[in-house]
């Protein structure tokens, strides 16, 4: 009859939502439980909600759709008269506020939690700009920056997409498991925010400002997160990549870096003893840019309108070296153009205002050596 | 229906001064939120103001924590910036100096303000800078370098929780100045 | 000689009487066609920029557009529909419908509505001819944070700001004319207390209209001066920061959100008792919980910025009165419910639009919800789980709001039913498509997809294919709504004077379509049964 028949309906319903909302608890819909302790109570939390609201809503949505059933006309042709009741609204007031207090306490204890970064072990300075990632290692005074190194063609649809596509970067950043890690971030110009989903770490890089975050990772491999503040043309393509380390395996590394530093900066000193032949520094320099100039000032040097100006036949590839060296070596106010002095080193700098000069039509027939920019820094 | 004619011109006066007095407000929350910012001390901004040198009774306490230093040098700021010492231990109470070191390295005279900021927000407003050369702009000529003084202490209120410190200056270039009409602070530490 | 609404007029050309009357007109209901075309168009247009996003992530990679161009779209879509779409259509609404629900002859202040009017065309081609200016249109989101937008924004930026100026004028001259008009013109023993809920909505939201457009304004006349006058507002480098921005944005912002629903709140309110044939349930509750929504609005801005480095002290104390908000805004869909509850119910279009906006709404304030625990919120901020939540609560939210409304009124405005079984496709289909865009769109973000990216990881390839396709069908469906009110308009069904069985109040007693002067002599409220014509 009516009433069985109604029941087994709402059956039907319950079981399929339940169902439904054991398939959503699938990796690729929900929050991830991380590698730290504070990501993991950040899902259960996640879980709590969802569980709170999927409840909810299959009893009110419930209690909707069998009225829609039960008082439609041609079922119930008299309406009742009814139309308000206090008793009811304080109910219904009252229940909520309970959920919610119900909500609130797991999530105050968690936000305490997270937002204590007293006694680190190892900090991290994260300085965000337009489009990449600096990381700097405050007790050791290692530093790097960090660039997304999927190929433009992958992205133009020329070639199949590597699995990490768009998620991987030439220098990663390294850390060790089983310690408390600080991070501050900053940016050199508009706002950026570093994500990394499965440390349950998001922290907004302001300019002129730092914050703060901490974090203690307890197992190691490859994670990746990206830039979550809108920051302008390539906020798309400044991935997050941070490999974590055993303890003794990070420390190594950090040992290796300090090594890395002094060998790069003897071949820098080798680098400036040479004099370079024009066809080197132009091969060196079209790779150079490549990788950091065409994206704004495109392949063949057009430039984008006003915002990236064009070099192909520009006033600074063809004026004076010294102006030429200036914009790339310390950028310009302002603007998206970065200062290139502390990214890239003396032979790329000088490599690529050889390129720009002699390319996309320029035909100044200059060239520069290293040992000029080292001079002009 | 004039009686109404009135009451509908108050209301529209009342409800054009509402909109005008939003409007101010908004202007207001400008130094609203400085003010807010310096009463609670949760911006991270420690104050412009000069702090006075603590009167020598202050009792120095055993407690210690690590102070960080850190530099940021903005775009087209053609200046080499960074601090002397990356991270001093101080004792809380106790009055200490450390410098950043400035270079111009471009062809022509460069004005430059440092602005600073603490981590976490809550230690900005137990950190009293004596002497800094971020209260006014700096000026070098081309080429010329600058140790530049910072003089600090740390209040004894800091929260206990609170065992290290970070001050950042991010150093910007303050374009169009004459020279002449800057005073430049300038010590040897 | 010319022929207008029935008038003859001398000496006029056909022309000149076409340009007197629609721009010179100080008649609330023409006024009330005026912004709702308006909104219409320029739903078109920012629906049409919604397609070239949704076009170009359909796949992972660059294929349609590039990152310039696509955030140009995503900042113009967002600002288009917000300012553009949403608040003219629920101001067109209210022009219409408030003076016959309070039985007024007009507004208040007629010839400032016109004005209020007249200014946005003007607003949106300054806007919208920023695409084809040198750098192109604002392409720093509709939510402008300095210092992308001050520093780094194009020169189109400052035609930008004067065109939030022009449009922040607009709203608050309406608003103020809304207030003075059901303050004032009120028909005899109509306390407010009886007044209609879709009156009593827009009386709140006029009154967040008038605190909060003004902050708007100081806000991007602050970003001016940062341009180009020499301050420093924003900006650190003058002892300005880029975080006051943020704040003055969002105190402004948070309210805005809330004008962009508690009108669509009223229309499911005048709705469901229609077609349940029974009174709304909790009248006095429903005014309070709307006026707690619209108050508490003012404390929770922070919850945009959990992740900026607040101290844990304004982390708790927003997290605590966002959730807080939920409280209101359940108790409403509790009444709503209990308005069907044993009533006798038929499922024409706009009680289908409005039970869907209840259900849909719901879905969307649940996400919201779960976005208000801060730590949580730290793995959804500035993910698609928050362009999830938004697009819930505001597409089947707010544009179903107006859609059903539109349905439920146009019969009084043009006098012709429109064509019920073209309306009931509609719904289903953009229930439909609305769902198969938006829902994904939580499972992207959870997954870790960011917002206002042209590209991204093949991780999220499938779900975003989906989202385009169900983007594509909506897109289809607002055609057909264009449709069924153009052939309403120009004949079908002839409708009666209460159109709909159950309903009540006075916009029912006059006949349809609404002759173009109304309750010139005050009507008798409330209505006796006899003023319900039913011929």
């Amino acid at each position: 009859m009516t009433s069985i028949k109604s029941m087994l309906q709402k059956g039907l319903t319950f079981s399929l939502l339940l169902g439904f909302t054991r398939v959503a608890f699938a990796a690729a819909m929900d929050v991830r439980p991380g590698v730290t302790e504070m990501s993991r109570e950040i899902q259960d939390l996640h879980h709590l909600s969802l569980s709170i609201v999927v409840v909810i809503g299959i009893l009110v949505f419930g209690i909707m759709f069998y009225s829609i059933y039960a008082h439609r006309r041609s079922k119930n042709p008299k309406p009742a008269d009814f139309h308000e009741s206090t008793a009811v609204e304080i109910v219904w007031t009252l229940i909520p506020v309970l959920i919610l207090i119900s909500l609130a306490v797991p999530a105050t204890r968690t936000l305490i939690e997270i937002e204590d970064n007293s006694d680190p072990d190892l900090s991290i300075l994260i300085t965000g700009s337009q489009w990449k990632w600096h990381y700097q290692y405050l007790d050791s005074n290692i530093g790097f920056y960090s660039n997304l190194t999927t190929a433009q063609a992958e992205r133009d649809n020329l070639e199949p997409k590597g699995i990490n596509y768009l998620l991987e970067v030439d220098n990663v950043l390294v850390l060790p498991t089983n310690r408390k890690v600080r991070f501050l971030t900053t940016s050199d110009d508009v706002i950026h925010s570093w994500w990394i989903p499965d440390f349950a770490v998001k922290q907004d890089a302001i300019p002129g400002f730092i914050n703060e975050a901490w974090t203690r990772v307890n197992e190691t491999g490859l994670f990746r997160g990206q830039c979550t503040e809108f920051c302008g043309k390539d906020h798309a393509f400044m991935p997050i990549v941070v490999e974590v380390q055993a303890e003794a395996d990070f420390d190594q590394w950090l040992e290796d870096q300090r090594l890395a530093i002094e060998l790069a900066s003897g071949q820098a000193v080798a680098d400036r003893a040479k004099t370079w032949a024009m066809a080197e520094l132009m091969e060196i320099g079209e790779g150079v840019y490549v990788d950091h100039c065409a994206t704004c000032h495109e392949l063949d040097g057009a430039g984008q309108g006003s915002t990236y100006p064009a070099l192909a036949g520009g006033e600074i590839p063809n004026g004076p070296m010294e102006a030429h060296m200036d914009r790339v070596l310390n950028g310009a106010a302002d603007t998206e153009m970065q200062a290139w002095a502390p990214q890239l080193s003396d032979l790329e700098i000088a490599s690529v205002i050889t390129y720009e000069r002699n390319s996309f039509g320029n035909e100044t027939a200059d060239l520069v050596q290293p040992i000029t920019i080292f001079e002009a820094r | 229906m004039s009686k109404n004619r009135n009451k509908q011109t108050k209301h529209l006066i009342l409800l054009s001064s509402l909109a005008f007095g939003m409007l101010g407000f908004s202007f207001a929350l400008v130094p609203l939120y400085e003010i807010f910012c310096e009463v609670t001390g949760i911006t991270g901004k420690t104050s412009s103001s000069v702090a006075v040198e603590p009167a020598a009774v202050m009792q120095e306490s055993e407690r210690e924590v690590t102070i960080q230093f850190l530099a940021q040098v903005s775009r087209g700021m053609p200046w080499e910036f960074r601090p002397t010492k990356h991270q001093l231990r101080v004792r809380v109470g106790e009055v200490n100096l450390t410098s950043y070191y400035a270079r111009n390295h471009s062809a022509q005279g460069v004005t430059g303000q440092a602005v600073p900021s603490v981590s976490p927000v809550n230690a900005s407003r137990y950190l009293h800078k004596i002497e800094c050369f971020c209260f006014t702009e700096q000026y070098l000529e081309a080429g010329e370098n600058q140790q530049m003084a910072v003089r600090f202490y740390i209040d004894e209120e800091l929260p206990e929780e609170i065992n290290t410190l970070t001050l950042s200056y991010s150093l910007f270039n303050v374009p169009g100045l004459e020279p002449s009409s800057l005073a430049f602070v300038s010590h040897q530490p | 000689m010319a022929e207008i609404a029935g008038h003859t007029i001398p000496n006029r050309s056909p022309l000149l009487a076409f340009f007197e009357r629609w721009f010179l007109t100080t008649n609330h209901k023409e006024i009330g066609s005026l912004y709702l075309w308006l909104s219409f168009v320029l739903f078109f247009i920012a629906g049409a920029m919604a397609m070239v996003i949704r076009l170009e992530l359909g796949q992972p990679g660059m294929q349609f557009t590039d990152p310039l161009f696509y955030n140009q779209m995503v900042t113009m879509h967002g600002l288009i529909m917000v300012f553009g779409v949403v608040m003219p259509g629920f101001v067109g609404l209210a022009n219409w419908q408030i003076p016959l629900m309070i039985g007024a002859p007009d507004m208040a202040l007629p010839r400032l509505n016109n004005f209020s009017f007249w200014i946005l065309p003007f607003a949106f081609t300054l806007l919208i001819s920023s695409l084809f200016m040198e750098g192109g249109a604002p392409n720093f989101g509709w939510t402008f944070y300095a210092p992308l937008s001050t520093t780094y924004g194009p020169p189109s930026t400052d035609f930008f700001i004067l065109g939030v100026h022009l449009m922040g004028v607009s709203s608050v001259l309406g608003a103020i004319n809304i207030i003075v008009t059901i303050f004032n013109l009120r028909v005899e023993g109509m306390t407010l207390m009886k007044m209609p809920l879709f009156v009593w909505t827009w009386l709140i939201t006029a009154f967040l209209l008038v605190m909060v457009m003004p902050v708007l304004a100081g806000a991007v006349t602050m970003m001016l001066t940062d341009r180009h006058f020499g301050t420093s507002f924003f900006a650190a480098a003058g002892g300005g920061d880029p975080l006051l921005f943020q704040h003055v944005f969002w105190f402004f912002g948070h309210p805005e959100v809330y004008i962009l629903i508690l009108p669509g709140f009223g229309i499911a309110s005048q709705i469901i008792p229609t077609f349940a044939r029974k009174k709304l349930f909790g009248y006095h509750s429903m005014v309070y919980a709307t006026a707690s929504i619209a108050i508490l609005s003012f404390v929770v801005w922070g919850h945009h910025m959990f992740s900026v480095g607040m101290p844990l002290a304004a982390e708790l104390f927003f997290m605590y009165a966002t959730m807080l908000i939920a409280v209101p805004t359940g108790v409403k869909v509790f009444n709503w419910v209990a308005t069907m509850w044993r009533g006798s119910m038929t499922f024409e279009t706009p009680m289908l639009f409005a039970l869907g906006f209840v259900i849909l709404f719901t879905i969307g304030g649940f996400s919201g919800l779960m976005l208000a625990l801060v730590p949580a919120d730290f793995q959804y901020h500035d993910t698609f789980f928050v362009v999830a939540h938004f697009h819930y609560v505001l597409y089947p939210g707010a544009i179903f709001g107006i859609m059903s409304a539109v349905y439920y009124w146009l019969p009084k405005w043009c006098g012709n039913m429109y064509d019920e079984r073209l309306g009931k496709i509609h719904f289903w289909t953009a229930v439909i498509a609305v769902n198969m865009t938006f829902f994904p769109m939580h499972f992207v973000g959870l997954a870790g997809m960011p917002r206002r990216i042209v590209d991204y990881s093949i991780a999220f390839a499938d779900f975003n294919l989906v989202s385009s396709i169900g983007a594509a069908l909506l897109g289809v469906t607002q055609v057909l709504f264009l449709y069924i009110v153009i052939k309403a308009i120009r004949g079908g069904e002839k409708a009666t004077s209460q159109v709909w069985e159950g309903a009540e109040g006075l916009e029912w007693t006059i006949p349809s379509p609404a002759p173009l002067h109304t309750f010139e002599t005050p009507p008798q409220f409330p209505a006796p049964e006899e003023a319900y014509k039913h011929e």
